[in-house]
This record gives structure tokens, sequence and C-alpha cells, in this order.
């Protein structure tokens, strides 16, 4: 976390380009804010030129009406240029700082990214770069124009009567203080009511989220009066928290009455004295008027201010990260041959917990290695470390004798194809799904990997066939059938080394034996990694890794392991011993 | 609409007063200017300070009795409001509960959840607002223009002028930028979209080198963005200056009205001052309202569908009754069952038929979308069936009350949820009273009990929202666990024990058949190695019961079985056979 100030440079730093858009703006704004206060006061003025019946002076009143013309000219131009541009800065500003965001994104180690939930993540770069958006363009045209209208107020009350500038001065802290107290009284309600809220949305998402279980298990009744609960507290909580909250306005427009009475028997008072015009009595009543709102404005962008800062502090902590280790500069040959070694790595997540420890493997090219175990016992870290989403803590992986960590990132990639448990599809169609890899793929490439990967049939009965749009939240296909379409993706790339995690976990069966055999097809000659919890799919690796609570306790082939009588054993053997019943 | 007035009921008070009270409080703010003009007039000439010190004290008392009227306002309004929406939210979730399982998929559950939440949220603040503001806003602006009149009707139709303009200047800038924030935040959420989807695929964008790719994509919807946002802003910043420019030419028009007229004497000094003071609350208000109308637009765009969702008809959940029921013979009869989906072309089941005697074992086959889950969910009456019948106990299944039905029927669904609370209160769902002594004992057949002893903590170890603190494998344990408390008379596993390994599944499988009491117990699964040691054997494929027998049975008979079982399981057992 940064703290305020840097924050603040950084924001500022973000502003620099624009300074001289800035200064043109506030310029703007001073000329908007002098003809806003001089126009009560030309009305004064013609006020006091229309005194009574045979003594209205036609000459003051025709001059007062051509300045307050121009005022009204001058002013209303110069306040929509200036909007327009602190438009222009803020949303340029923000901009920048959003792209800078999602570079960022995309060069964050995977550790970081699987360590924040994704939902806070985007959270930072669009809604929090929108609030920092909405807190400077308020602040930008709000702030300074308030300050400015107060001095300025302040400066031609003094023109008219000090006393009763004085009395208003001392007075509207009053109103301000006022509406600080009940902000202050209702910041904890506001807290208190997002917290029960925040309980009732868990709740409903909870039990509404999983009505069909909540109805299965015929238990809608205790639901709902664990809802109700909830809900009559809600109802207490919002009742305070809205109530208090509303009465900010009647209570300084109270005040500000009183203020109004204050400044209508002074003025009037030395009006009689003849220390005052009728016209000045008149201006200096509106601006009793007016003269608070201001000070709400200003200290509401002062509290909106501070809270673009808290945003623009998490955006800020985003682009701050720790970046993945830069690439390297060694490059592999144009056509890799698969040799894949892993040499005394150890990897562990948390330095506390020791996870894989001095592992060495030699792969030759075209060899299979499968990886078994239980779920949760850490076949997916080995992957991890593969693709390089994570980076070994000692020990090296070498590709083609290459250390991987020496071969740039996209290179070394380029060489694999994955396919993960979790399918991933992007927004996006059909097409342009399958086409990840390879976006210069013709349409006959495309429903060729499609039918080898038995995605072809499915695929043609969706509504638009192939170019379909899919979104990545999406509900129209099955589980299995995202998977096939992910495996589509790989038999159109054709990697020289194959990872595939739990490829076909959600195909069935007989499905499952055909795209094996296209992966087959696809996978003769070279090295291939595979995990897989039907046993049965792997019996012809080269080498069977077998992993338990993190650690590879056995390898070999399917035969020696067998014979081994280890814990290989008993897992295949719980696999088709049902007999045993 | 309509479904949605009776909520007022019990806060009919609240909602007369509150705008009675919003009145009186505006009626005491037009007085003012009043009473400012007879000071002007009367007091100062005169210099008769009695006078202005009585009026002053009258615009103070006018303060104290307009805050007093706008606090009961406000508190009426707020407390109609709250409770308003807590009983249309508490009616909306009854609803929900009691909706059949074919409007749910209709109508999709972040749908119905976003209703139940955002809208009614929407609905509060909209009916707060409009019984604070809607009698304010117009009384004001209009009733400055009717004091206007009072005071001089030609000056009055400088309002009246004022006012037309000012609201098409209002509503023109607003009808033009509204629809236009709308796309903003559709691009927005488009962006927002974007960036989840490369978090959550960030292994596979990786993995084929897109990372460039998809930055410049997003630096392109990132700039449209902007560009859009900056054109509206454009357009909405011309609201003030336009409103200052008419505000203060009406002013201009005043004055030169004002200075005509005083000079032949047809009005005061002081009637020009108050009708310039009515001119600037006029503008407060109008923008105001203006706000006021939006935010009930999106009120009413809530009501609707609020309202949609309550008028969708409850299902029916009760029979007549079910006191014929035969204590002998089958338990469960599937006599030429078809079922549809809503708006599905082809059947997903076609022409079913079996039965089931007392504490069988069933097991039931096929590939994915053939019609499993379905089938266990017809006999659980989520669906209603197209044609044909079930009998439980020999008695139609929809003549059964759904209480009855839940009790006997304990249906595990595929996907497994805990909810927030105890381990113990979980285990608790499907039978309130359950002892601990209970739920170890289910815990124990549906081997959860290494769960239980990996914390200390014990049956009081605590469950996150939807038990994202155990493992999907945990989770279905200890889901089987929830309906074993019940033990119900029909056990129902929905391809719920998926997640398991092939050792822990085949213990839960042995100790599901040492159990203390015996129920008919249905195994729906994909795994071959799951069903076949049941009883006997459904096969189903495309929607059509196929094949039923032992699994030595349909390993001779059912080529389609074969298949399915070498696929999983060594040649040599399907050579054995």
């Amino acid at each position: 976390m940064l703290n305020r100030k840097d924050t603040l440079k950084k924001v500022l730093s973000y502003v620099r380009p624009y300074t001289v858009s800035l200064i043109l703006a506030l310029f703007l704004a001073l000329v908007s804010v002098i003809s806003a206060l001089g126009i009560p006061v030309l009305v004064g003025q013609a006020i006091d030129g229309i005194v009574a019946a045979g003594q209205v002076d036609f000459a003051i009143v025709s001059r007062s009406i051509l300045w307050l013309l121009i005022f009204l000219a001058t002013g209303a131009v110069s306040q929509w240029v200036m909007q327009v541009v602190y438009n222009h800065v803020t949303y340029s500003v923000v901009r920048r700082m959003r792209d800078d965001a999602f570079h960022k994104l995309h060069r964050l180690p995977l550790r970081f990214l699987d360590a924040h939930p994704a939902g806070e993540i985007v959270s930072r770069i669009i809604t929090d770069a929108e609030r920092l958006a909405d807190g400077l363009l308020m602040g930008f045209s709000q702030l300074f124009t308030g300050v400015m209208t107060i001095l300025g107020t302040i400066i031609l009350m003094v023109y008219l009567n000090p006393i009763i500038t004085l009395v208003v001065v001392l007075v509207t802290p009053l109103s301000l203080f006022v509406s600080k107290y009940i902000a202050v009284k209702t910041y904890h309600l506001f807290g208190r009511q997002a917290e029960v809220r925040g309980e009732a949305t868990a709740l409903i998402d909870e039990h509404i989220g999983n009505l069909k279980l909540m109805q299965a298990m015929g238990q809608e009744q205790r639901s709902q009066a664990q809802f109700e609960k909830i809900n009559e507290e809600l109802k207490g909580t919002s009742l305070k928290a809205i109530f208090f909250s509303s009465l900010t306005n009647p209570s300084t427009r109270f005040v500000n009455t009183l203020i109004y009475a204050a400044v209508g028997l002074i003025g009037a008072f030395t009006v009689i004295g003849g220390g005052l015009t009728v016209g000045g009595f008149a201006v200096l009543l509106s601006y009793a008027n007016q003269y608070a709102k201001p000070f709400n404005e200003v200290s509401g962008v002062i509290t909106e201010l501070q809270n673009a800062l808290a945003c623009a502090n998490r955006v800020f902590t985003l682009l701050e990260q720790e970046e993945q280790t830069p690439d390297g500069t060694a490059l592999l040959p144009s056509s890799v041959k698969g040799a894949v070694s892993i040499e005394n790595v150890s990897f562990s997540y948390h330095p506390d917990r020791p996870l894989i420890e001095n592992f060495s493997l030699s792969v030759s090219p075209g060899q299979k290695i499968a990886i078994v175990g239980l779920t949760g016992c850490g076949k997916t870290t080995l992957i991890n470390l593969l693709m390089r989403f994570y980076d070994v803590n000692s020990g090296c992986i070498r590709v083609d004798g290459a250390d991987i960590r020496d071969i740039p990132r996209h290179q070394f990639r380029q060489q694999f194809g994955m396919v993960l448990q979790d399918t991933w599809l992007k927004t996006g169609t059909v097409r342009e799904n399958i086409a990840l890899g390879k976006p210069d793929a013709t349409d006959e490439e495309i429903v060729d990997a499609a039918k080898r990967a038995f995605a072809d049939g499915f695929i043609r009965q969706l509504p638009d066939g192939y170019d379909t749009v899919l979104y990545s939240n999406n509900e129209v296909l099955s589980q299995g059938q995202k998977q096939l379409l992910s495996i589509a993706r790989i038999l159109l790339r054709e990697p020289s080394i194959l990872i595939l995690d739990e490829a076909t976990s959600s195909i069935d069966t007989r499905t499952e034996i055909k795209v094996q055999q296209a992966f087959d097809r696809l996978m003769e000659g070279k090295t291939s990694f595979v995990v897989a919890h039907r046993l049965s799919t792997i019996r012809e690796a080269d080498v069977i890794l077998v992993m338990k609570d993190g650690n590879i306790v056995e390898s070999g082939s399917h035969t020696e392991l067998l014979n081994k009588n280890g814990f290989y054993a008993e897992l295949y053997h719980s696999q088709f011993a049902g007999t045993a019943l | 609409m309509k479904k949605l007035f009776p909520f007022f009921k019990g806060y009919r008070t609240e909602s007369f007063l509150a705008p009675f009270f919003k009145l009186l409080e505006a009626i005491f703010e037009l007085l003012v200017p009043l009473v400012v003009a007879a000071i002007i007039d009367v007091g100062l000439p005169s210099g008769d300070r009695g006078f202005v010190i009585r009026r002053v004290l009258l615009l103070a008392a006018l303060g104290i009795i307009g805050f007093v009227s706008a606090v009961t306002a406000q508190y009426f309004s707020a407390k109609a409001a709250t409770g308003f929406s807590a009983a249309v939210r508490k009616s909306v979730f009854s609803h929900t509960e009691a909706l059949s399982f074919s409007s749910i998929d209709r109508l999709g559950i972040p749908t119905i959840i976003n209703r139940m939440t955002a809208d009614v949220e929407q609905l509060q603040t909209g009916v707060n607002l409009f019984l604070r503001l809607f009698m304010r806003s117009p009384f004001i602006v209009f009733g400055a223009m009717i004091m206007a009149f009072t005071l001089d009707a030609k000056a009055a139709l400088i309002f009246l002028l004022v006012i037309v303009l000012l609201f098409i200047v209002v509503f023109a800038v607003m009808l033009i930028s509204i629809p236009l924030y709308q796309k903003v935040q559709g691009r927005l959420d488009a962006l927002l979209q974007r960036t989840r989807e490369n978090l959550t695929g960030a292994r596979v964008l990786r993995a084929f080198c897109k990372e460039a790719d998809e930055t410049a994509a997003f630096k392109t919807e990132n700039q449209a963005l902007t560009r859009m946002q900056t054109f509206v802003g454009r357009i909405s910043a011309l609201m003030n200056p336009l409103t200052l420019i008419l505000v203060n030419l009406a002013v201009v028009l005043l004055i030169h009205t004002g200075a005509i007229k005083v000079d032949a004497g047809l009005m005061t000094q002081g009637t020009v001052v108050a009708l310039y003071n009515y001119m600037a609350q006029i503008l407060v208000e109008l923008i105001k309202l203006a706000n006021l109308i939006i935010t009930l637009t999106r009120a009413v765009a809530s009501a609707r569908r609020v309202s949609q969702l309550l008028e969708i008809p409850s299902r029916i959940t009760d029979g007549d009754d079910a006191a014929t029921e035969k204590t002998e013979g089958d338990v469960i009869t599937f006599a030429n069952v078809s079922f549809t989906y809503d708006r599905a072309g082809e059947p997903t089941l076609s022409d079913i038929s079996f039965s089931v005697k007392p504490g069988e074992t069933i097991g039931v086959i096929g590939g994915t979308g053939s019609g499993k889950s379905t089938l266990m969910s017809l006999l659980a009456r989520f669906y209603a069936v197209t044609s044909g019948e079930i009998r439980l106990n020999g008695v139609e299944i929809t003549r059964y009350a759904e209480k009855e039905l839940r009790r006997r029927i304990g249906f595990v669904l595929q996907k497994s949820v805990l909810f927030r609370g105890t381990l113990r209160e979980n285990m608790q769902w499907e039978k309130a009273d359950a002892t601990d002594e209970e739920i170890l004992e289910a815990l124990s057949v549906a081997q959860g009990t290494d769960i239980l002893n990996a914390k200390p903590e014990g049956l009081d170890m605590p469950v996150e929202e939807g038990g994202r603190n155990f493992s999907g494998g945990q989770r279905q344990r200890l889901s089987i666990a929830r309906t074993l408390v019940k033990k119900p008379d029909i056990l129902i596993l929905d391809d719920s024990s998926s997640a398991l390994d092939y050792v822990t599944e085949a213990n839960l499988r042995r100790s599901l058949k040492n159990m203390s009491y015996r129920p008919t117990l249905f195994i729906v699964s994909q795994r071959a190695s799951a069903v076949m040691h049941a009883d006997r054997i459904l096969l189903l494929e495309d929607g059509r019961l196929t094949a039923i027998g032992t699994h030595q049975e349909l390993l001779q008979n059912s080529a389609a079985y074969r298949e399915i079982y070498a696929s999983q399981c060594r040649e040599e057992a399907v050579a054995d056979a």
C-alpha cells in the first residue's frame, strides 16, 4: 500500500501532461465565478434604479441590464468550455491509467493472480478507476469554483456592508457544523446498513442461488424464516440510516433560514439608518441564501476526493506489483525435438510448506509421461512448472538442453499445447475460440480440427453454427462440450509438446476413446504430459509419475509399478476391483 | 405494477402524511419572499423598526415550522419506504422459493437474485423520493408561479414562459444524455467483462501467447469508451450554462417590466424583489424535479420486473391425499413416462417404464445428456411428467403433499453446496432435531469422518458461504451425509460422488450397503464402476431406456453397456464376463 502523499504524487504525474489545459480551465473557472457573483450585484443596481412611481432611473436600469447580459454570456460560455476541458483531462487520465493497469495484468506472475480473486483485480482496473474519474471530475469542477465563490462572496459582501458580512461569516459555520454532525452520526448507521444488507445479500445468494437444492431438501420454510429475520433487521437499520441522513437538508435549510432572518433584520435596520440601499439589501439577502451552498459543496468534494484517492491507491498498488522476471534471450532451434529434463527441482507455494523436493526426471523426445494420484495431490503443480506459470525455487527444467528460464516466454510456450480441466472460452464466436492459437487458420482447417475433436456435430447444432457467439460464463455448452472445443484448439495448433490436465474428464467415455485416438495421432513422435484420474487412459505411458501429498512417490512404467505393489497398485486395483464387494 | 400496491398496506397513514407535511414545508417556504417584500415596501420607507422586527420573527417562525414539518415528512417517508421494500422483499423471497423448477430454469437464478436485491433497493429509493419530493418540487415550481400571478399577472407570464423553456432544456439534455450514459455503462461493462475474462483465462492466454493481442483489444475498447464519455460529458455540461442563461434572461425581462410598471406606479419595489426571489427558487427545484423523474423512471422499471416475477404462478405443492398407499409390492413404478423440457423441441425422456422393489439398489448409467438426472428429477417431482405416470407406493406422486414427498425422498444433487454456519447446522438442514450421534453416524457412512477429525472444532467447525472452505470431494461427501441424516425411504445420489477418487467412492458404496436401515437407493453415474454392483442397472441412451438388468446381464445383452464398461475398465474384465 502506498501512503496518501505518494498516491497523490502518482495521480499528479498522470495529470501533468495536461497542465496547459488545466491552467486554461482554472482561468475559465475564475471568469465564470466572477460573472456568477457579478450578476446579483447588477440586479441590485437595477433594483436601486427602480425606487417608486415616477422615480425610476431608466439609464441605470438599462446600463445594469446591458452589463448583466455581457456577464451572462461570458459566464455561460466559460462555464461550458471549462467543463469540456475537465472532461477531456479526466477521461484521458483515467484511460491511460486503465491501459497501464491492463498491460500490467499480463506481466504479473501467476503467483499473484492465483492469490487474488479475479473480482478484486477487476474492480481495481474498472470500478476503482471509474470512481477516481468521478472524484477527479467533481474535484476539478467544484473545488476551485467553490473556494473562489466563497472568497468572492465575502469580498462583495464586505464591500456592501461589513457588519452583515461578519454576521454571515460567523454564523454560517453553524450550518456546516450541523451537516457535518449529521454526516458523522449517520456514517456508522450507513456502515451498519451496508453490513446488514451484505448479510442479506449473502443469504439470498446462498439460498436462492441454490434454490433447487433448497426445494430438494424441502426446507423452503426454514430458509424463509432465516431470511425474514435478516429482512426485518435490514428494515430497521435502513429506516434509521435513511431517516437520519435525510435530516441534513432540512437542518441546513433551517440554519440558513435563521441566517436569512438575521441578515434581514440587520440589513433592514441599516437601510433605515441610511447605510445601505434597497438594492444592496436584496443582494445581501440573496448572498446569504447562496453563501452556505459552496461550503456544503466543498466539504462534499473533499469527501469525494478522499474516496477517489483511496481508489487511486488501489489502482497504483496493482501497478506497483512486482512483475514476472524478464524474458531471457536464448533461442530454441526452429524445430524443437521435445527433450525435457527436470534437474533437482524443488518447489513450493509457501516457503514453510515444502512440496516438490529435489525431483529429477529425464524425458526423451516422443515419450508419454503420465501423472496420477488422488484428488488434490498436486498434479497441477507440475504443469505450472512445465509451462513456466511458476518458476522453480531451485534446480532447473530444460527443453532441448536450454534452461527454460533463459528462453523468452512466448517462444517457449509456442512449443506447448495445453488443455486444462477447467476449460476456458473467451467471448467470441466458436470459430474464434478454436482459432485462438492460430488466428490465420482457414475455415477448412478450423472445421477439420473440430471434426477431429468430435466437436463438429454439436457446433453445427448451435443456433449460428461456427459463428455462434460464446461467453466466458457461458451456460449454453456443457462442460464436456467445452472440453471438446479446447481440444479442437490444440489439434489445430499442432504443438511440439502436449500437456493434458484431465482434459477429457467431463466427456463421456465413449467419446473420450475417440478423442484419445485423435490425440494419439497428433502426438505421434511428440513428447506429452498427461494428468488423468481414469487410469485406463494412461497405461501405455512410457513413465508414470505417482504423486501423493505433493510429492512424487513412485515412478516407472505401468507393469513396473504394478509389480512394485505400492501406492499405484493400490490405486489401480481400487478402480477396477469393485468385484471385491 | 398493480401487484405491488398491496405492499403499502400498513403504511397508508405514513404514505399520506409524508407528502402532506412536505407540502406544508413548501407552503411555508413560499411565504418567505412575501414577508421580505413587506419589509421592503412597508418597513423600510416608514422606518418602522417594530414592524421589521415582527416580520423578521415571522421569518424565523416560518423556518421553525418548516423544519418540523420537513423532519416529520422525512420520518414518515423513510418508514413507508423501508416498510414497503421489506414487505416486497419478503414476498419475493417466499414466492421464489415456491417457483417450479421449470420457472427457475426459464428465469435463471442470477435474474431472480438481481430482482430481489438491486430492483427492490431501487424501488425503496424511488418510493422514498416520491413521497418526499414529488409533492414538494412541483408545488414550489408552480406555487412560485401562482404567487407571481398574485403579485402581478403580466410579470407572471414571464414565469410561465421561463418554466416551459427550462422544462424543455432540462428534459432535452437529460433525454439525450441518459441513453448515451447507458451506452457508456454498456461499454464499461464490456471492458469489465474482458478484464475478468483475461484473469480467469490467464493460463490459457499465456499458453497461447495472446497477451499482446488482448492488451491491444483492451486499448481499443478503452479508447472508444473514453470517446463516448467525453462526448456525453459535453452534452450534459450544457445543462448549467443553458439554465443559467434562461433564468437570467427572465430576470432581465422582469427588471425591464418592473421598471416600467414601478415608474407608472403599477408595482412596488418590494414586489420586484419578491419576483426575483421566486425566480431563483424555481431553478433549484426544477433541476431536483428532473432528477426525481429520472429516478422514478428507473424505479418504475424495477417495479415492473419485480411484478413480473410475482406474477409467475407458484408450483402446486400439495396433491389431494395419499391415504390409499399400498404397503406391499413395488415402491416405485414408472409407467410410459415421457418428458419434454419447456421450450425444448425434442423430448428428453421417451416412454420410460420400470418398477423398483423396496430396498433395491438401482444404478442409472448413460452418456452426457442421456436424461439420467431428468429421470431422477421426475421421480422427486421437480418437474411434472409430460405423459405417463409415476407411482410411489402405488399412489401417483402428484397426489402426495410436497412435504410428505420430501420426507420420503432424499435427493443428493450433482452440484454439492453447503451453507454458511457450522458443520452441525449444515448436517441439521434436513432434520432440524438431529442429534450429534445421528450426524456422526451419517458422516461415517458418507466417508466424512476424516473431514470431521481433521479439525479440532469437530461439528462446530465453521462452514463458509457455499462451503468454499471445503474441496469438491469433501463437499460431496458432506452433502451425502446431510441427506443421510434424514434417513429417507428413497435415497437418490445424482452423480454426487464424481469428485471422489475411486478408493473413497468404493468405500462409500460399501458403507451404504452395510447401513443399518435399508433405503431404496438410486446411484446415477457415468462410471461403470459406480453402478456395476447395483441390484439392477438402467441404461439410458438419448432419453430412452435401452437396457435394464444386472451388470452381468447387461454385459451379455447390451453392446452399448459393454462399450462403456470396456472404455473404463480393463479388457480382461470384459473377457472374464
